[in-house]
């Protein structure tokens, strides 16, 4: 796996802060874990939000960001869990991938309640896209489609078999109707850029993946967005974007990118993050870095993030064991 | 003209003075990177990303930062291939099958020069492949599905019986090591992990690089270790770096293969996915087959590091196409450049060189310019890199244990790919006991994932029908030349080579 090669060390930031801050607990010499390589999403979200709460100093100092990469994001979660288990100044950034694979057993002997989901700081919508010259022009007219012929639609996706890219289209599959999902051809490339390629060159007919993964190419007018699949239409230039509950399809599918901390963190320290994070969320800066990277609105923090995120592994789980893929 | 214009405000952007030092600054720690076992361009790049940042350079100054880094690197990977025999870098694996058997007849000195004409002109031909061609070569990419690229794969691995050991045997056996390694992992067509053992630490698949640096670097402390006394006195006779400056005759003889590298190269590098390695790897197997009418290959040809070198400089540059243009990484190194223009706010597609010229057209002059330097620093210079290459191995191979545990560690920040790295180093030892050549393992284990995926793709796409990977022109063309080029020879080659013999023999 080429694109396996990126890698990086440490971030060196020298941003000398005051702290303001009015909890019990302070952190010192906060750490944030990417629990894959430089570039990813994960990466992302850690230096990103890292970089925010030093500008807008919510945390005194510097956050340190460490890339852990390995058994996607499972070395991370179960080196959280067992060496690091009290550690009050350590986030870990996570996403719909970490609740997928933890809904699919994929961290092998990990579970969601070993750990306290902090919050989240946004969600990349799911869309279902074909190319510009194809014939078909709403989402309920591919999912038509492909309930006549499931041979006919090539479905491509960034991730595996049984990953977010895919379970998307399944969920919007068994909403139009599609009881057998298991025959929807679904081939994963590496990456949305790669699975958009392949959409542009026709060799499949239909693209699954995020929001942010598309926007070059639906800027050029290459790809026709079918349905995003959002509660309700997306903010700024996305706008345009039809939702899938427009067309009658009420489904959702958001990726949304968080962090938990390790379960043993003091509620002080935990309200400590939350509270950091929350507040972040509501800055104009961080409202800035999510229009730019094409990060819709997802503000769950605490407990309702915990519920959160419960609820979308039991949905996950559910799903993954009607398609065969746990049993 | 247009072109033109757009390459001279390209200039403007690139010749300030912080642009300048930034890519001096750049060439430098790249070529440093290149060289040293374990640490190639994507380190480097990663590494100086948190850097760019916080001396808040804009998306220009960083791009001009990270790609002479990038580019310096991919000069330098070639200097340990010929030197100490370990590769810098991947795509400088193909570099020392010729490069230090050149060593070794004490012609070091002009292998360096030669590679470093040679990378200069791979990269001269990229860049200006990337200027003209880059908004027209999306539509090659484009050509490339799943079907065409397990094709293409094949071809690869069809050219691997010519690479490195004279037993056929052999090669296939390590071949088939390094694609029983590729399959470690979860499948990403199904989800479901192989050879893992229930290991969290194998579902990623085994990174290459750990194979790469295990199997050279440290099978080579461990050869050196068993030797120290033989290998001391032998290594101190042999490196001397003699004439610097080649026979121009040499060059002549020389230029062609670097043409024919430099455009193998940049091809292998525009198609996402198949990056630097096979660059190089499609350059020496096609000059091998060309040029080796003599059988010297593999003992210290010229044209063995020439083509090799222009076609990873080559790939280097076509790789940042599908970056710029598609959004698509063909590279790590690539992927992790994709990451730090997406922070910047800078989104690669189709309009990029619409939306951000200044971007793009300052990057394109900066790689000029970068390309320079390095012929500069490589060249004339080369002896201050080599300096390090050069101590005595009771220094030099401490170095490279430390710098290879440093380097794999940086990757991912695990201690299990450590242990990992030690194992192939033990496991590369005994392959070169039972003088099984290491290149096909590493060949396999880099390939082996990327033919096997695509074939699946292809297959999924068509429902199983085999046929799809011959209909379309693209499939049919590589196909043909890997029955003509690669296949044919091996049922009819034995019998040609002794009628030509007898032909010889009545002759004289």
């Amino acid at each position: 796996m080429i694109n396996k090669l990126s890698k990086i060390i440490l971030a060196i930031f020298t941003y000398f802060t005051l702290s303001v801050s009015s909890f019990a607990f302070e952190a010192s010499n906060p750490q944030c874990i990417a629990p894959a390589n430089a570039g990813g999403g994960w990466d992302f979200t850690c230096r990103s939000v890292g970089k925010t709460l030093q500008d807008l100093k919510l945390i005194s100092g510097s956050m340190e960001v460490t890339n852990m990469a390995g058994g996607g994001g499972g070395v991370a979660y179960a080196e959280v869990v067992n060496k690091r288990g009290n550690d009050n100044n350590l986030i870990v950034a996570a996403s719909s991938a970490t609740a997928t694979r933890l809904a699919q057993g994929a961290y092998p002997g990990n579970t969601m309640d070993q750990v306290r989901w902090l919050g989240s700081v946004g969600a990349d919508y799911g869309i279902i896209a074909v190319s510009k010259n194809s014939t078909i022009k709403t989402l309920p007219e591919l999912l038509a489609q492909i309930k006549k012929d499931p041979k006919s639609i090539t479905v491509a996706g960034g991730s595996a078999v049984g990953g977010w890219d895919h379970l998307k289209v399944l969920i919007a599959a068994k909403k139009y109707g599609i009881d057998d999902v298991r025959q929807i051809k679904y081939v994963s490339f590496d990456g949305g850029g790669d699975a958009v390629t392949q959409l542009l060159a026709g060799n499949v007919q239909a693209f699954t993946g995020d929001v942010s993964e598309a926007k070059g190419f639906v800027d050029s007018g290459d790809i026709k967005v079918l349905a995003v699949l959002s509660a309700d239409r997306l903010p700024g230039e996305f706008s345009s974007f039809p939702t899938a509950r427009e067309q009658g399809i009420d489904a959702i599918g958001a990726n949304w990118r968080g962090f938990y901390v390790p379960g043993g963190m003091s509620d002080d320290a935990y309200n400590y993050w939350a509270n950091a994070i929350s507040k972040m969320y509501n800055t104009k800066e961080w409202k800035e870095t999510m229009s730019s990277s094409g990060l819709a609105p997802l503000d769950l923090s605490g407990d309702e993030f915990q519920k959160f995120v419960a609820a979308s592994v039991q949905s996950i789980q559910d799903l993954s064991k009607e398609i065969g893929l746990i049993k | 003209m247009e072109t033109i214009n757009f390459l001279f405000d390209g200039f403007s952007v690139a010749f300030t003075v912080q642009n300048i030092t930034l890519a001096l600054i750049g060439c430098f720690l790249g070529t440093v990177f290149g060289a040293l076992p374990g640490l190639g361009p994507a380190n480097g790049v990663a590494i100086l990303i948190p850097i760019s940042f916080s001396l808040g350079l804009d998306a220009a100054s960083s791009m001009i930062l990270l790609t002479s880094v990038y580019y310096g690197a991919m000069y330098g990977g070639r200097i340990s291939s010929i030197l100490i025999n370990i590769p810098g870098d991947e795509p400088a694996l193909m570099t020392t099958l010729d490069g230090y058997p050149m060593t070794l007849k004490g012609r070091a000195g002009e292998a360096l020069t030669l590679t470093g004409i040679a990378s200069f002109f791979g990269s001269i031909v990229a860049t200006i492949g990337l200027m003209i061609l880059a908004p027209q070569l999306v539509k090659i990419a484009l050509l490339f599905g799943p079907a065409e690229y397990s094709a293409l794969f094949v071809m690869a691995f069809a050219t691997l019986g010519g690479v490195s050991s004279n037993n056929k045997a052999k090669t296939i056996l390590a071949s088939a090591l390094g694609l029983a390694i590729s399959t470690i992992g979860i499948d990403g067509q199904t989800g479901v992990p192989r050879l893992s053992f229930g290991n969290v630490h194998f579902y990623d698949g085994i990174d290459f690089l750990v194979v790469i640096v295990g199997m050279f670097a440290v099978s080579e402390i461990f050869i050196f270790i068993e030797n120290k006394d033989i290998d001391a006195k032998k290594k101190k006779k042999n490196i001397i770096i003699t004439t610097i400056i080649p026979k121009f005759k040499v060059i002549v003889k020389t230029f062609p293969s670097m043409v024919r590298g430099s455009l193998l190269g940049f091809f292998a590098g525009i198609l996402p996915g198949a990056g630097a390695s096979l660059g190089s790897f499609i350059a020496y197997t096609f000059e091998k087959k060309i040029s080796n009418k003599d059988d010297t290959f593999g003992k210290g040809d010229e044209r063995g590091v020439t083509a090799p070198e222009a076609g990873n400089n080559a790939a280097a540059g076509g790789a940042l196409v599908p970056m710029l243009s598609l959004g698509v990484p063909g590279s790590g190194t690539t992927a992790v450049l994709l990451a730090m223009l997406m922070t910047m706010n800078i989104t690669p597609g189709p309009l990029l060189f619409k939306n951000n010229p200044d971007v793009v057209w300052g990057l394109i002059a900066a790689l000029f310019f970068a390309n320079f330097i390095l012929l500069i620093l490589n060249i004339p210079m080369v002896r201050m890199f080599t300096r390090i290459l050069l101590l005595p191995p009771k220094y030099l191979m401490p170095i490279v244990a430390m710098i290879s545990f440093v380097g794999i560690y940086g990757i991912s920040g695990s201690s299990f790919d450590l242990l990992l790295m030690i194992f192939f180093g033990l496991f590369g030892w005994l392959l070169r006991k039972l003088n099984i050549p290491l290149v096909p393992v590493i060949m396999g284990a880099i390939l082996g994932n990327l033919m096997e995926t695509n074939l699946r793709r292809a297959l999924t796409i068509s429902d199983g029908n085999w046929m799809y990977l011959f209909e379309s022109k693209v499939t049919i063309i590589i196909w043909l030349i890997t029955i003509i080029g690669f296949v044919l020879p091996l049922i009819f080659g034995k019998k040609i080579t002794s009628e030509i013999e007898k032909f010889k023999k009545k002759k004289s």
